[in-house]
């Protein structure tokens, strides 16, 4: 066992993450799938701060995470308003810019 | 304050007169002739103050720069506008004004039927002001100013009536065969501005001894080209013939007394380049040597009275450049010649006009015939231009033309026999197909319709012309009759000039002077009693014969159009239509080509943008893998 | 800087477990059907991956991984579902031809790479946190936060407050016409029902059939001849198809729902004492009354064509 069994979890999740967006037609499905690949982003930082005994990796981690947060408020609200005026949450309706 | 200081008011003046004309339009019609005169005058008046004032200093003092205003200052090149006053340019200015005002005066008449006769004269005034901005300019880029003015000037006065499609089909050509030499103009200063960095004339000629053999050279003849197509000389002799289109007073001012000689002008200012490249000084004297002799063929064919003395007028040129083409030995008698020639050639060309005024706007010689009993004015006034033109002593032209003569025999080797000759031989020929200008026109049999005989043509009355032209005529024919003798009492003219044209070490010919000016006066009336035996004497037929083949080529202006056509103008329409196919097939089609590729690319490309968030993220994806495998693969 | 990492045993062990678990609940991104089966996975993930912070000598981050991610971020996915329904159910089928395969090599593509890089570097010796976690771990990491990173986090700050407003300006639904008083709505609902249009009664809906077996919402009220009341129920309810049919009742519901109905009662209760029909008297109301039964009989293992898009109504 060694740290390089961490990455390859983190490598793993984000590769589930990015594939969900693209199989997921559900904007939350697919954004949660974004908020997976972060999150395997935040583990790489951390297990390498743990690699090279320095915090500055877990305090990007932690700004991801803020960052994160941000964009999960406003991502939401754009879904909600979407929802709102499409009446769907799918990704696939929401193709105006094709004409 | 001294005269010379003023000038600019040579050049503002009649370019005043010139805009006044042009701007106020129809309501200057009732005056503005006699503005154009005036303005005229003006520059005449103080043109001459100027000599008189250049006269009191001594000869060392008489060159003087006028400095007006910076023109074009772009960071190492630089050129100035200022004015040249030296013995040289003043000449000029004053045949220029002086000439010019009379030719104003004649045309006040000549012009008075005519609707647009404003519009003429400020054509004239803007003549010129830019003549006299070419001859008192102190640097080839104003130089070139003036150049283009007078260009401009002779194209709207020879399509003045361009109501008339061939007259407007002249007026293109003159401009066409100009811009030629403007090119040369302009390449010439382009290799000054490269080898010494300036254009004015103090440089470059101060530069001029220094410089490398060839450059001069390469300068010598983009010069001459230009002076070629400004002054009608071989091989752009084409456009001169056709430009008697313009009335003609406007022959005589432009395309026989002043704006023709403008190329000599140039050769002869430019004279410290031509002294150091031989090789453009003798391409200037075979330039001359052919023109002169090409000019008096074509002379001797012609039938319309007015291309007949153009023709005369580029054989005369071609005497001025050859003379010019000889260096300091000649450059002192091609200004003199072109000062009495242009004083007698106007004076032949108002004559002209003249005897076309009186017959009804009639120019076939054929039809002339016995007028000297109707226009005793312009036959006297006429026949002293025609004695002037023959080298008759004591006119005019004797004096100059005779110099001419001798300083082409001096030399040696080949050179002095094949010019001398072509020369005393041009002179020959001068004399007969001016003798039989002058036969054909005022004596032998009338051959016009008086409304008694049964000749064809319309009724004529010939007339005297009114003073206004009769006048001028006069003033012209004493300048014929005397001026040549008048400026080489003790040789003045040509010290006058010496300040410009440096001293001319005295050669001798390889004739004696006394033979070589006994066998020209031989050949000159040689010439003139074959003209007399043939137009005078015996009955002229009223349709020309068919004539020889000589005379066939030479009434076709020796096939100098159709040489032009063949040799220039069918090729570049080839060059034209391949470069057009080029155009549309290669460049075209690769710019076309290029489009409807990309409209293409775009038509497959889009549907890549399909709107779908997904097929964009999977895009992203396959291109961050891709994008790793080939950093991996590099570093692997 | 000598000292080694050593990851005990225990820390292995933890891997071991956490990670399968982890890499489970995150595929479940892509084959739950569900939205709320994915995001309570996926919250699941993130307790997960805190945890494993924790192994990583990161508490801080840990804890606020679980505040944040498993707290916060997903708990507003969570309530986002039920904005936009929480009964909607996804088809896996794809519709973008090509899109599947497209993903399936792309990740595998990814994974294989990354797993390839990460496994072929050659890392430095693992130094651990040891040393920089002398005074705890948040203590070190808050030094940096309001030490060398005072400045971005301060942005971060503005960062989260625009998030905020925006957020609210997106969900913003700005008012079309003047605000309804009660007297309007009144007014508007007795015009409605006065013109035939929509509305099938003035007054409140009837209540669910509380009378019933399950005492609940889910049972349809009965009206005097005994038909179900569609309008006791909620719609959400009969959209997602957890409404009870009568069938569903106890014997003496069904009992007082058939006299009601004017059904022969006793004879068919003598016919259930000879034991000859009995299927026939749970069947029988139904065939009595299939019009009342129609929509609302629909067993809850079987869905309804589509999904609600009342939903929203209902929730607001």
């Amino acid at each position: 066992m060694s740290l390089i069994n961490y990455l390859v979890l983190s490598g793993i999740l984000f590769s589930i993450g990015a594939v969900a967006v693209l199989v997921r037609r559900n904007a939350l499905v697919a954004f949660m799938g974004v908020e997976l690949m972060l999150n395997a982003a935040n583990l790489t930082l951390v297990t390498f701060a743990r690699m090279h005994g320095d915090l500055h990796g877990q305090v990007l981690a932690f700004f991801v995470m803020v960052v994160a947060a941000a964009e999960v408020v406003i991502g939401l609200a754009i879904i909600v308003s979407i929802f709102r005026t499409r009446g769907s949450a799918s990704l696939d309706d929401v193709n105006l810019l094709k004409n | 304050m001294t005269v010379t200081n003023l000038a600019w008011v040579l050049i503002a003046a009649p370019m005043f007169g010139a805009a006044v004309l042009l701007l106020a339009g129809k309501r200057s019609n009732a005056w503005g002739h006699w503005l154009g005169v005036l303005a005229s005058a003006v520059s005449a008046v103080l043109a001459i103050g100027i000599l008189v004032e250049l006269l009191g200093l001594p000869a060392g003092d008489r060159a003087s720069q006028l400095s007006l205003y910076s023109w074009i200052p772009a960071g190492d090149f630089s050129v100035d506008v200022g004015l040249l006053i030296d013995p040289l340019s003043v000449t000029f200015a004053l045949l220029i004004t002086f000439v010019g005002t009379l030719i104003h005066i004649y045309a006040v008449a000549y012009m008075a039927q005519d609707a647009a006769r404003r519009r003429f004269f400020a054509y004239l005034n803007l003549f010129v002001a830019s003549m006299l901005v070419l001859v008192l300019a102190d640097s080839y880029a104003l130089l070139f100013l003036g150049w283009e003015g007078v260009g401009l000037a002779s194209y709207l006065l020879i399509g003045f009536w361009n109501h008339r499609t061939d007259y407007a089909v002249a007026a293109n050509k003159a401009f066409f065969m100009n811009r030629v030499g403007d090119m040369g103009m302009l390449v010439a200063m382009m290799l000054m501005f490269a080898s010494v960095g300036s254009v004015d004339f103090e440089t470059v000629f101060a530069a001029a001894p220094g410089t490398n053999e060839g450059v001069l050279t390469a300068t010598g003849l983009m010069l001459l080209l230009g002076a070629c197509g400004k002054s009608a000389q071989f091989p752009l002799q084409a456009w001169l013939g056709d430009a008697m289109a313009g009335p003609t007073p406007v022959s005589a001012l432009i395309h026989a007394a002043t704006m023709v000689t403008a190329g000599v002008y140039l050769v002869v200012r430019s004279g410290p380049i031509f002294e150091g490249a031989p090789t453009a000084q003798l391409v200037v004297v075979i330039v001359g040597a052919i023109t002169l002799l090409f000019g008096a063929i074509v002379g001797c064919a012609k039938d319309d009275l007015k291309k007949a003395l153009a023709a005369s007028t580029m054989s005369q040129i071609g005497y001025m450049m050859l003379a010019a083409g000889l260096g300091p030995i000649g450059y002192a008698f091609a200004i003199f010649h072109l000062i009495t020639h242009g004083f007698f050639k106007a004076g032949l060309f108002l004559g002209a006009g003249s005897v076309m005024h009186g017959m009804n706007d009639e120019i076939d010689m054929r039809g002339f015939g016995n007028l000297s009993k109707y226009m005793k004015i312009t036959w006297i006034t006429f026949a002293a231009g025609w004695l002037a033109i023959l080298g008759i002593p004591p006119f005019s032209g004797y004096w100059s033309k005779d110099k001419i003569i001798e300083a082409a025999f001096v030399g040696e080797g080949w050179q002095p026999w094949v010019f001398g000759l072509a020369a005393m031989v041009g002179a020959g020929i001068t004399a007969f197909y001016m003798s039989r200008l002058f036969f054909m026109t005022f004596h032998g049999k009338a051959r016009w319709n008086d409304g008694k005989n049964d000749l064809p043509g319309v009724e004529q009355h010939p007339h005297e012309s009114p003073a206004l032209m009769t006048v001028p005529m006069i003033v012209l024919a004493i300048g014929s009759v005397a001026l040549g003798g008048v400026l080489m009492i003790g040789d003045g003219f040509t010290t006058w000039l010496e300040p410009v044209t440096g001293v001319a070490e005295h050669h001798e010919p390889v004739l004696p002077a006394p033979v070589i000016i006994i066998a020209t006066l031989v050949l000159v009336l040689l010439g003139a009693f074959l003209a007399w035996r043939q137009y005078a004497a015996a009955e002229v037929p009223i349709t020309p014969p068919a004539g020889s083949w000589l005379t066939r080529a030479a009434r076709a202006d020796l096939y100098q159009d159709a040489t032009n056509e063949t040799l220039v103008g069918r090729p570049g329409e080839h060059l034209t239509r391949v470069l057009t196919y080029t155009d549309t097939a290669v460049v075209d089609g690769a710019v076309g080509g290029l489009g409807s590729g990309a409209v293409g690319w775009g038509e497959r490309w889009r549907r890549l943008q399909n709107g779908f968030v997904r097929s964009y993220a999977s895009l992203m994806l396959v291109g961050v893998v891709l994008a790793l495998v080939v950093v991996l693969a590099t570093r692997v | 800087m000598t000292e080694q990492l050593v990851i005990s045993t225990g820390e292995t062990v933890l891997f071991w477990v956490l990670a399968p678990l982890a890499v489970l609940g995150a595929l479940s991104l892509l084959f739950a059907r569900r939205v709320v089966h994915i995001a309570v996975s996926i919250a699941g993930v993130m307790v997960a991956l805190a945890i494993l912070y924790i192994a990583l000598e990161a508490p801080f981050l840990g804890i606020a991984q679980i505040v944040v991610y498993t707290g916060a971020v997903m708990m507003l996915f969570l309530f986002v579902i039920m904005l936009v329904g929480v009964d909607s159910v996804e088809s896996l089928a794809e519709t973008l031809t090509g899109q599947r395969w497209i993903a399936v090599v792309g990740g595998v593509g990814l994974v294989a790479l990354m797993i390839a890089v990460v496994t072929r570097a050659a890392f430095a010796e693992p130094v651990g946190l040891a040393t920089v976690n002398v005074d705890s771990n948040p203590v070190g990491v808050a030094h940096l936060i309001f030490g060398d990173y005072i400045f971005p986090f301060e942005l971060t700050a503005a960062l989260l407050i625009t998030a905020a407003l925006g957020a609210l300006v997106l969900s913003h639904r700005r008012r079309l016409g003047r605000k309804l008083g009660q007297k309007e709505t009144v007014e508007a609902k007795l015009a409605a029902f006065a013109s035939g249009a929509g509305a099938t009664s003035v007054v409140s809906a009837p209540g669910p059939g509380v009378y019933a077996r399950t005492n609940s919402a889910d049972m349809p009220a009965i009206d005097a001849q005994g038909k179900t009341l569609d309008a006791s129920i909620t719609t959400v309810l009969r959209v997602r198809g957890q409404v009870h049919g009568q069938a569903d009742a106890t014997a003496q519901t069904t009992r007082a729902a058939r006299i009601a109905s004017g059904a022969p009662v006793i004879e068919a209760d003598r016919e259930e004492q000879l034991g000859t029909s009995a299927p026939a008297e749970v069947s029988s109301p139904e065939q009595a009354s299939p019009a009342v039964d129609g929509p609302e009989a629909t067993p809850p293992d079987e869905r309804p064509g589509e999904p609600s898009k009342t939903g929203e109504g209902d929730e607001q």
